[in-house]
């Protein structure tokens, strides 16, 4: 059985970019991931008002979604984001921190379809919501197997 | 008399200021590690490399949000100084009077879409940004990123953004 929060760990740590935003994976699974961005000071996008940038929501959207695609009971080998639409609704509240969950909603042999919302700490109306296509890469052996 | 050359250097100098300010204002772009480089009314967004911009460190390659932000931030200073400018030419702002912390606020993002057309290595990555129209409440803005070949870009992206309302009138009522 694989250690669920050793394996969350070591998916942040891989991934750069989403150590340097201290992002947090919180739950993964089943083609679903939720993770978490805390708040701070260099991901500011307007120091008038101190809310965060739209680029560091689509960050945290991103590898979320990336996160749901590798948990997908298929177990693809890779993913990669083929395209990634992210809808804005409100500003961030500044000083919370920002929490993604995304779902697979269909995943095929090349693509997978994934929607993700994000939140601050008031769950209850989404900061933003996004939906995306992604590549499923499999092993080279496993992929020419299913082409007979 | 002043020179001809003269205004035109100022105003060159003042376009300068107005980016500079704008920029400031965003500690984002400075931890992304964003610069422009303006020619006239030409911005190009740079992206300068560092590994904390990786998201696949086996190809290694760009995140894919570093890839949609480095878009996005190119598209909102583009429409921002194109509005800007657009009201400095027609005396709505004077850039002279103005402090530049009071520029006016940043277009805010409605939506944005990236295609990732290939992955990006890891490498300085550079931006363009068209304005397809600027309407009083509403921008559409389309936008490019490439690396070594202009003409294979690695990523273009579509977003709508809200404008910032116009500066108020004093009224007497």
């Amino acid at each position: 059985m694989v250690d669920r929060s050793k394996m969350a760990q070591q998916f942040i740590q891989a991934v750069p970019h989403a150590k340097a935003l201290g992002m947090e994976l919180i739950e993964i699974g089943n083609g679903e991931a939720a993770i978490t961005m805390p708040y701070a000071d260099h991901i500011v996008g307007d120091l008038k008002t101190g809310v965060i940038h739209g680029g560091a929501v689509s960050a945290v959207m991103d590898t979320c979604c990336g996160a749901a695609v590798m948990s997908h009971p298929s177990t693809p080998t890779g993913t990669a984001t083929i395209d990634l639409r992210i809808d804005y609704m409100r500003a961030a509240t500044p000083g919370q921190s920002v929490t993604a969950r995304a779902t697979c909603y269909h995943v095929g042999r090349s693509v997978a379809f994934v929607r993700a919302t994000a939140t601050d700490e008031d769950t209850g109306k989404p900061v933003a919501t996004a939906s995306g296509s992604f590549t499923v890469e499999t092993k080279p052996g496993s992929l020419t197997e299913r082409r007979k | 008399m002043m020179g001809k050359s003269e205004p035109k250097q100022l105003v060159e100098q003042r376009r300068d200021a107005a980016l500079a300010a704008l920029l400031q204002g965003v500690p984002y772009i400075q931890f992304m590690g964003i610069e422009f480089d303006r020619h006239g009314d030409e911005l190009t967004g740079v992206l300068r490399f560092d590994d904390k911009l990786i998201g696949n460190p086996f190809l290694p390659a760009l995140h894919g949000g570093v890839t949609s932000a480095f878009l996005e931030v190119t598209s909102i200073i583009t429409l921002s100084l194109l509005h800007l400018w657009g009201r400095i030419e027609t005396g709505e702002i004077d850039l002279e009077k103005m402090p530049l912390e009071q520029l006016p606020n940043l277009p805010k993002t409605i939506d944005f879409t990236a295609d990732y057309l290939r992955s990006g290595r890891a490498q300085n990555a550079y931006a363009r940004a068209t304005v397809a129209r600027a309407g009083r409440r509403y921008a559409s803005v389309q936008s490019t990123a490439w690396q070594d070949n202009q003409a294979k870009p690695f990523a273009q992206a579509s977003g709508h953004f809200l404008m910032p309302p116009a500066p108020e009138v004093v009224r007497d009522d």
